[in-house]
């Protein structure tokens, strides 16, 4: 193991070389932090649908009511009565059968004919709408619903909620493929554009060697120049997407779908991503180099 | 053994005493010299051959000592001086600075051994896009020495090595035997202990070959040991210093105040 520390002046030294490499090297610096910026912002994009995504999720189980529809015979007092002891339930109304066909009529504005579905031959059911205290509580308050007698069926929009999981688990796998893919195409740019550098450096580095200097010495300003390389692909891709998300968010704030759709804005959600996404940058570049060094730097 | 209390840490220790002077006893007992170098029985065998290019070789040098390695290509010089370096390891036997086996130093005691070791090449081995300046800074930039430092000691360097005024020329400006002195201004800059130098007047004029033995001798006269190379036979004979004769891998003459010789 490497026991000799670079001190200030190393230092200095070290990212004076890693800087006068990037400028040497400077198309291949660019496209290769280009890659980098591609590839996190496709990353940072998903990041961004799946916390969107989440939030929506959390919209819709938060006003999520549960349908309880019941047989012609249900003995709605008795199912009252057991609603009222369960503390889970928040609060529940009855809407008879009768009600239900009005509603009905009036949210297809009267357009269907529904003249002589009143009395016996109304085909919809009694129903209660129940809301819960807490959403994590709907599916077993709903089981348990389920089991009371008069009760036909429960619903409470498992399916749409299953459909919004189902998305946002098949766009993560398609993000996951994507960024993984260009990500290792730009540690691939990484590791050519560092072995460029050694090959240029490689008389400079012998006569190194000879002088007395330490292994970390020699590798630090290739390391160096490949998170330099990952946070500028990084820092562009924090541009890119910060900028596009703006965007989105301002517009989609103009419009009436905003009430159904809110986009995350928190800062504690966003920061963390961007703060993650230069991590993982910096760890691209600095892990190409590392596996460059290792394979084409012999000290 | 050394009768020295140099023990754990002596590579430091050792350059606190050089620099003050001290009179070392040398295995042997005699006061005066600190036996600095010495090769035990050592054989190298490189990987592609059966003929050992240097074999059974047993040597001392003390501190402070001039030596010429002569004798016809191949016979194990630049060898020598790769084992000295450890720059190879030895396929038999051990080397020891200041009586500590060189194979066993730590990678933190080797790079400081390596640190107190000036290298002067036939090739000169400098940068061609750093300036006169530049390349003998760059010495003392590996080993992290402060900006400020390096301006003091750089010019100083080169004045030793006559190369005052030309510390802006770039490499492709100077004469072979002006590079090489930049080569040697670079090995002396971080005030090394031992200079090692493998054919230094191979691509340099009589004349220049002359001025620059002449500033290795200066070097050595402030208590730098210095080992050199060489098939400059004329100067060796004029120099009259400690003369190591290989051949085939042989050590075949070791003579104080010696001289080339063609015998082999």
């Amino acid at each position: 193991m490497e026991v000799i520390a670079l001190n200030i002046n190393s230092l200095r030294y070290c990212l004076r070389q890693s800087f006068v490499s990037i400028f040497r090297n400077f198309w291949l610096v660019l496209v290769t932090a280009g890659i980098i910026a591609v590839s996190l912002s496709i990353f940072g994009g998903f990041l961004l649908i799946a916390v969107n995504m989440e939030q929506i999720i959390r919209n819709i189980e938060s006003n999520v009511e549960i349908s309880v529809f019941l047989y012609d015979d249900a003995d709605v007092k008795e199912i009252q009565f057991k609603l009222d002891k369960i503390k889970d339930v928040k609060n529940y109304i009855f809407i008879p059968k009768e009600q239900g066909l009005e509603d009905f009529r009036k949210s297809v504005n009267n357009r269907i004919p529904l003249e002589g579905l009143s009395g016996e031959n109304n085909p919809l059911p009694d129903l209660f709408r129940i809301r819960a205290t807490r959403t994590e509580v709907v599916p077993s308050l709903a089981r348990e619903i389920q089991g009371f007698p008069g009760v036909e069926l429960v619903d409470y929009g498992e399916k749409m909620i299953n459909i919004l999981n189902r998305i946002t688990g098949w766009l993560s796998t398609v993000f996951l493929v994507m960024s993984t893919l260009l990500a290792l195409g730009a540690m691939f740019l990484i590791i050519t554009t560092i072995r460029l550098s050694v090959l240029s450096r490689q008389e400079e580095i012998r006569i190194m060697k000879y002088l007395g200097a330490s292994n970390s010495f020699i590798r630090f300003p290739f390391i160096f120049e490949g998170m330099v390389i990952g946070w500028i692909g990084t820092l562009s891709a924090t541009a890119v997407i910060g900028f596009v998300y703006y965007r989105f968010v301002s517009s989609l704030q103009q419009e009436a779908l905003a009430f159904f759709v809110q986009p995350v804005t928190n800062m504690e959600i966003l920061i963390p991503i961007f703060t993650g996404l230069l991590v993982i940058g910096t760890l691209l570049g600095g892990l190409g180099s590392i596996v460059s060094i290792h394979r084409h730097l012999r000290v | 053994m050394l009768k020295s209390p140099l023990g754990y840490g002596r590579l430091q220790r050792f350059d606190q005493y050089h620099q003050s002077g001290y009179n070392y006893l040398c295995d042997d007992g005699d006061k005066g010299v600190l036996n600095l170098i010495e090769f035990k029985r050592v054989t190298k065998t490189y990987n592609n051959g059966d003929v050992p290019a240097v074999a059974n070789i047993s040597l001392r040098i003390g501190q402070g000592e001039f030596v010429f390695l002569v004798g016809p290509s191949g016979a194990g010089k630049t060898t020598l001086i790769k084992l000295l370096f450890r720059e190879i390891l030895p396929s038999l036997g051990q080397v020891f600075f200041v009586n500590r086996n060189i194979s066993t130093f730590t990678e933190g005691e080797l790079l400081r051994y390596r640190r107190r070791i000036g290298m002067v090449f036939q090739d000169f081995r400098l940068l061609k896009q750093k300036t006169v300046f530049e390349n003998v800074a760059f010495a003392l930039e590996v080993l992290g020495q402060s900006p400020r430092k390096i301006r003091e000691k750089v010019p100083i360097a080169l004045e030793k090595v006559g190369l005052t005024g030309k510390e802006k020329a770039f490499p492709s400006e100077l004469s072979g035997g002006e590079a090489q002195r930049v080569g040697i201004a670079r090995a002396i800059a971080k005030d090394p202990l031992i200079i090692l130098a493998d054919e230094p007047t191979g691509n340099v004029d009589r004349d220049n070959s002359r001025q620059i033995m002449k500033l290795f001798e200066k070097i050595n006269e402030g208590g730098t040991t210095v080992i050199i190379a060489t098939h400059a036979w004329d100067l060796v004979d004029r120099m009259q210093k400690r003369v190591i004769a290989m051949n085939r891998g042989h050590i075949i003459r070791d003579e104080q105040s010696g001289g080339y010789s063609t015998e082999y």
